[in-house]
């Protein structure tokens, strides 16, 4: 199979001197940051603001500096050329920006090659993470002492909320930025997504909101955790506009990658791919972006009204002015719970797709596990008020929102006997990306069991609000989540930059990270239950012995995850080992491609015409092999 | 080689675990479950705990047995080569179908049992302003206003000529009735040795039933992030006999009588002020 190459565009040499490119972007985000401050400040009325005036602060500069500083980054990325050319009466194209013929700076522009946008997202993502772990870390030293403080009050909760917002805000695309834009329109046979100015829109306005968020901390940080709760936000500093900036981002960029995956699963299949022959990972991505699609805005339109609250006067939140605080609680939770699933659900996608690799033997069960993700994305929309069981909102509403959370184990239940099923009699082979996913099985089991716990509402009276609830959820999203990321990464990495990974750093890094991540968050649910609520910079001195055996677990993971950043350099970089084109021997459509996979992807379309698990099938012919490389 | 019968051995491991695990959970890490027998409802739910724990045991168990299992007995042995296939199972569609009645059962006993349970009493959570399920003695229950600010707890007593109180101090055997509400900011009444926990919204009365045992000295923490200070907004109460109690409010009515009538007349809540918006 050879690669379609491309004509490489004659760039004109000024062009070549000053972008568009990340340069710039940051360019245009400091000159937006500037337009917007000065707007801001010519028309805030002083006697108006009553939040952060006191801190010397204009909330109305702050937010407008924000919105022309992320518009004046995008354009400087050339995200404005397209639609300006095309209304001057340029024909349409797609081949502007695609990345045959260029070298590493194709990775700080604007490129609407799939490919490039996964590594991008990765790279990006990890970075973020990075950030966010570290943060993790200093929560840990702080409460390593009840009494001695390594921070103050303000700055510990500061690290709380941007952890958590980071964790939640930028990771929600973890799975899905990376491995579905690279693998989905692999699997289901096409060159490209669906809209792919759209997808390199959604990864350079997630990395905007990354900057964004970390910028709180020149603005006095924000006091409100990644929750943002008001009217406790009322006393932000303009840190906490830094906050609704951020998520409202992060939510803009969900929305439209899970639009963009849904056009693109729905209307580009290739011939032959019909519904029940998608491979599971694809369905789970698909499930996945219908939650980003509907949740997300949700998001939007609650900080907005925050955002309203803070600038234009008005009360949508404010108790005594005819708001509600539980407004904000509602809406918050109604895009938040299914932002859980948001996390989980590519997980599943993950595992279900790996243990037929490794087992050698067809996922068992497939129409149960369409059924499980399916089931879950739905029922996520009726379960958001056990996060107010106790709030008093709604009380007799609880038996229904007890039911709902409940029944959402019925589908999670499909996709561990779905696992359950794949492994059984199989030929299981324990590589790296295995390791992970069996690391998944256990971890996913104690968070999924815990969450019994937290939705029965006489056990959740004790529970609710406290470490229990956060080492529930730690286990669901970073067992869940960040384990099958890591499977992922091991797997198809090789695929996507052509060199292998070190197996052994890889077997370490698990083994590491499994022990460690337990040792961490299993003894929170002791902490939680013995009475630690979450949050708090201190607590009684009795609860020492095992923060601090938390504490030091948790800079175990630390420590693991310098493995992994050297295993990433070491392998992808230095020993740079050519991957083999199949090194798994999966029988996936992805992986019949030539390594590196070439820009265009397929020299022809493929044709499907099978189950896409055919193992333990003689001699099953490789899905795209049939008709396409046949000149 | 004879053929193996995996599936007996699953079931066998598994009923050996849950044999030896279960009792164990439920006999001797249950009735130790926090938060102890300080109330009724705290009882209550160390009994809702014990049986989520009892059932969930050998469930989890099943998942754990199944996994390590089937990771010994069908690992690849001799990794080879040539990579060789495991035999076409793509489902089964008994095993399927029990699955789904199993675990649906299992699923609707729970949120039935629980609803059961939280309805008997309430459970020690905030019901908001019309509660649902109070405890039979509720009529002439203790009312006693707990209200939150940033970052301490008081309380009101309106059986009392709404005399004020910093601390919380409750008979002995006597339904309570607290009016949970807050004058700034969303917190979190959590009195956990009495199994109490409601949130405190501004101008919002939520309201929590607790039906105290014996004397004991019990912690107050907020559960809510509300501010800088929230990890320091605890104090500890304590449950006395009842002549105990009445001699301790006579003396709180006497000792705080004037700064009483200086206090806005008792409300369901009190409405922060929106120019300060809870600040």
């Amino acid at each position: 199979m050879t690669a379609i190459t491309l004509p490489a565009r004659p760039r004109p040499f000024w062009r070549q001197l000053v972008g568009f490119n990340l340069l710039t972007g940051i360019i245009g985000a400091i000159i937006g940051w500037l337009i917007g401050a000065l707007i801001g400040n010519a028309i805030h009325a002083p006697s108006l603001d009553y939040y952060s005036a006191q801190a010397g602060q204009n909330d109305i500069a702050v937010l407008l500096g924000y919105l022309f500083g992320v518009i004046g980054f995008l354009v400087g990325l050339g995200f404005a050329n397209y639609p300006i050319r095309r209304m001057m009466g340029h024909p349409p194209t797609l081949a502007e920006h695609e990345s045959a013929g260029e070298g590493a700076g194709r990775y700080f522009r604007l490129c609407t090659d799939h490919k490039v946008v996964s590594i991008q997202y990765i790279i990006g993502i990890g970075v973020f993470f990075l950030v966010g772990g570290i943060n993790a870390m200093l929560i840990r030293v702080e409460l390593l002492q009840p009494n001695v403080h390594a921070f103050g009050a303000n700055q510990y909760l500061t690290l709380v909320g941007v952890h958590g917002a980071m964790m939640m805000g930028i990771m929600t695309s973890g799975v899905l930025g990376p491995f579905a834009n690279w693998v989905v329109p692999l699997m289901i046979g096409t060159r490209r997504m669906a809209f792919p100015r759209i997808e390199s829109f959604t990864f350079w306005l997630l990395m905007a909101a990354g900057v964004v968020l970390v910028t709180t901390v020149f603005f006095g940080g924000f006091q409100t955790g990644w929750t943002g709760y008001q009217p406790l936000a009322d006393q932000g500093t303009a840190g906490y506009d830094a906050y609704i900036c951020f998520f409202a981002l992060v939510g803009l960029s969900m929305c439209l990658l899970g639009i963009n995956l849904i056009a693109t699963i729905v209307t580009m299949r290739a011939p032959g791919m019909t519904w029940s022959r998608l491979p599971i990972f694809v369905w789970s991505v698909l499930a996945t972006a219908s939650l980003m699609a509907l949740a997300a805005p949700m998001l939007i339109a609650a900080l907005l009204m925050g955002a309203l609250d803070r600038t234009a006067q008005t009360a949508f939140y404010v108790a005594g002015n005819g708001g509600s605080a539980y407004l904000f609680q509602n809406l918050f939770w109604v895009f938040g719970h299914p932002e859980v699933y948001i996390v989980a659900l590519p997980g599943f996608g993950i595992v279900l797709e790996l243990l037929p690799v490794f087992s050698r033997k067809p996922l068992w069960g497939y129409r149960l596990a369409v059924a499980g993700m399916l089931g879950v994305a739905l029922l996520s929309f009726f379960v958001w008020q056990h996060h107010l069981f106790v709030s008093g909102i709604n009380a007799d509403l609880r038996p229904f929102y007890m039911l709902s959370t409940e029944l959402i184990s019925l589908p999670t239940g499909f996709v561990f006997v779905c696992a359950m099923g794949t492994i059984w009699r199989g030929r299981i082979r324990f590589t790296v990306p295995m390791l992970f996913c069996m690391g998944w099985v256990f971890n996913f089991l104690f968070g999924g069991i815990s969450g019994v716990f937290l939705s029965d509402v006489p056990s959740d009276v004790t529970t609710h609000g406290s470490f229990f609830s956060m080492a529930h959820f730690h286990y669901t999203i970073m067992g869940g989540l960040v384990f099958t990321l890591f499977a992922a990464i091991y797997y198809w990495g090789p695929k996507m930059t052509g060199f292998s990974f070190d197996e052994r750093l890889g077997k370490i890094h698990f083994w590491t990270l499994f022990i460690s991540f337990n040792s961490t968050f299993g003894p929170l649910f002791a902490l939680g239950l013995l009475g630690q609520p979450r949050r708090v910079v201190t607590y009684p001195s009795n609860l020492q012995p095992l923060n601090d055996w938390v504490s030091v677990s948790a800079f175990v993971i630390g420590l693991s995850m310098l493995v992994f950043l050297y295993n990433l350099i070491w392998s992808q970089l230095i020993r740079r080992e050519r991957s083999p084109d199949n090194p798994w021997n999966s029988k996936s459509a992805e992986w019949q491609l030539p390594t590196p996979v070439p820009v265009y992807d397929f020299e022809r379309f493929p044709v499907f015409d099978r189950h896409p698990y055919p193992y333990g099938v003689e001699s099953a012919p490789a899905p795209n092999a049939v008709p396409a490389g046949a000149e | 080689m004879n053929e193996v019968n995996h599936w007996r051995r699953v079931v066998l491991w598994w009923l050996l675990a849950t044999v030896i695990c279960t009792p164990l959970v439920v006999f001797v890490l249950a009735p130790g479950l926090p938060p102890g027998n300080g109330s009724e409802q705290a009882a209550g739910q160390v009994v809702d705990n014990t049986v989520l724990l009892g059932l969930s045991t050998p469930v989890t168990l099943a998942v754990l047995v199944y996994f390590t299992y089937a990771m010994i007995a069908f690992r690849e042995r001799e990794p080879a080569a040539t990579v060789l296939d495991g035999p076409h199972i793509d489902g089964n569609a008994t095993i399927q179908t029990w699955w789904l009645i199993v675990t649906t059962t299992l699923v609707l006993f729970l949120a039935g049992y629980g609803t059961v349970r939280m309805l008997a009493d309430g459970a020690g959570g905030g019901q908001g302003p019309n509660p649902i399920a109070a405890p039979a003695q509720s009529k002439g229950a203790l009312q006693v206003q707990v209200i939150a600010q940033q970052w301490k707890f008081t309380y009101r007593w309106p059986g009392y000529g709404g005399v004020e109180t910093s601390t919380l101090v409750l008979p002995t055997n006597r339904t309570v009735e607290m009016h949970v509400t807050s004058l700034d900011v969303i917190h979190s009444f959590w009195a956990y040795q009495l199994g109490v926990k409601a949130d405190a919204n501004p101008g919002f009365d939520n309201i929590a039933y607790v039906t105290t045992r014996g004397p004991l000295t019990f912690n107050v923490r907020c559960a809510e992030l509300c501010g800088v200070f929230h990890g320091y907004m605890f104090d500890h109460g304590r449950v006395v006999s009842p002549a105990a109690f009445s001699s301790w409010i006579k003396q709180a009515q006497t000792r705080y009588a004037g700064v009483t009538k200086t206090l806005p007349p008792y409300a369901p809540s009190y409405e922060p002020d929106p120019q300060r918006r809870g600040g």
